[in-house]
């Protein structure tokens, strides 16, 4: 098999991961299109491990590595979006822009940074024992 | 660098084919890969937020098609098991939880489409113009396979058990982290804190968070 067709195939999908990534709104398209990017280096990490024919198999290993860190980052992304749509009744990134720097100096944004401020303040320390263990325990289900 | 010097010695010379003349798995390899891209195409661009999941499980898994064309078996399954299996589903339960609407949504693309379009095209422009003409001549040797169950788990558990056991304590760092995450709101909304006294601010943050549900 010619060595162009996966190279081929991995830098178009990964432009079309690109393209996802910047032109979507909801933060759950935009982890699906870092999906599709993270499937094309892996094809061709594959498509140079069976070129090179290497020893170790380095591409391949990596491949399995990037494969579970891949499924951590899509547990992390998911639980920091459903965070957001709590806190915030919107899963929009174009929406979250609390802290980008306005010409007029954010005065409509003030109210809503408070609040959100507020709802993501921690509060663990002052919370009771039992609470804590509760949480525990129903944590593994 | 020795091994990738000989090897690009001995691979470089063998291209016995040109791309006029392409072999049955090449034939394979491009149809199944016309299917992966289009599915790609279709979830990046689709309007409907449950579509996109489900053309994600068809480009995932034509890609899991490629591995096997590439004699990479092992991989192939791990990713049927994990991407098809579990990220998908995660997806689909990240939509289903921030209600995602069933139908069409007007607003799932955002303002900067056209300035993405661009970016994304001169990227593709640029990088198939550049991998094309450092591999045009370079042959892949399918005929003994590379990546069946055998060598994986020879390779992995002989020279990369340290990374693999470092990724174990990644995974759960990330196990914990996602708990976390998705644990602290939760507890304090379903448990209103009769025994805590709690702040001044307490009361109307939760019910912001009882409103926003």
């Amino acid at each position: 098999m010619h060595l162009a067709y996966p190279a081929v195939l991995a830098v178009l999908l990964f432009c079309v991961g690109l393209y996802g990534v910047l032109a979507r709104r909801n933060a759950i398209l935009v982890l699906m299109s870092v999906e599709l990017m993270l499937n094309a280096v892996n094809l061709n990490l594959v498509a140079f491990d069976v070129w090179l024919r290497d020893a170790l198999h380095a591409g391949q290993a990596l491949t399995l590595f990037t494969i579970a860190i891949a499924a951590a980052e899509i547990g992390i992304g998911l639980a920091i979006v459903l965070a957001v749509y709590r806190n915030r009744g919107t899963s929009a990134v174009d929406d979250l822009r609390d802290t980008a720097e306005r010409p007029d100096d954010g005065g409509d944004g003030g109210g809503r940074d408070s609040e959100g401020a507020a709802a993501d303040e921690p509060d663990e320390p002052d919370q009771p024992a039992e609470g804590k263990a509760s949480q525990k325990a129903e944590a593994p289900a | 660098m020795t091994f990738a010097a000989t090897g690009h010695g001995t691979l470089a010379a063998a291209a016995p084919q040109g791309f006029l003349s392409p072999t049955g798995v090449e034939i394979a390899f491009v149809l199944v890969g016309l299917v992966t891209l289009g599915a790609a195409v279709v979830t990046v661009t689709t309007r409907q937020l449950v579509h996109a999941a489900l053309w994600l499980v068809v480009a995932l898994g034509g890609l899991a098609v490629e591995y096997l064309l590439l004699t990479a078996e092992f991989i192939a399954w791990v990713q049927v098991l994990i991407y098809v299996g579990s990220v998908v589903v995660l997806l689909l339960f990240g939509l289903m939880l921030t209600r995602a609407p069933i139908g069409r949504s007007p607003d799932a693309d955002s303002g900067n489409r056209p300035a993405a379009l661009a970016v994304a095209l001169a990227a593709a422009a640029a990088l198939v113009w550049v991998v094309v003409d450092a591999f045009r001549t370079q042959w892949i040797d399918l005929d003994k396979p590379q990546g069946t169950t055998e060598v994986t788990g020879s390779i992995l558990f002989r020279h990369w058990v340290l990374p693999f056991e470092a990724l174990s304590v990644l995974l759960l760092a990330a196990l914990v982290g996602a708990i976390v995450l998705s644990r602290r709101n939760a507890a304090r909304s379903e448990d209103p804190g009769t025994s805590r006294p709690g702040p001044a601010g307490a009361p109307s943050d939760r019910a912001g968070d009882k409103e926003q549900r």
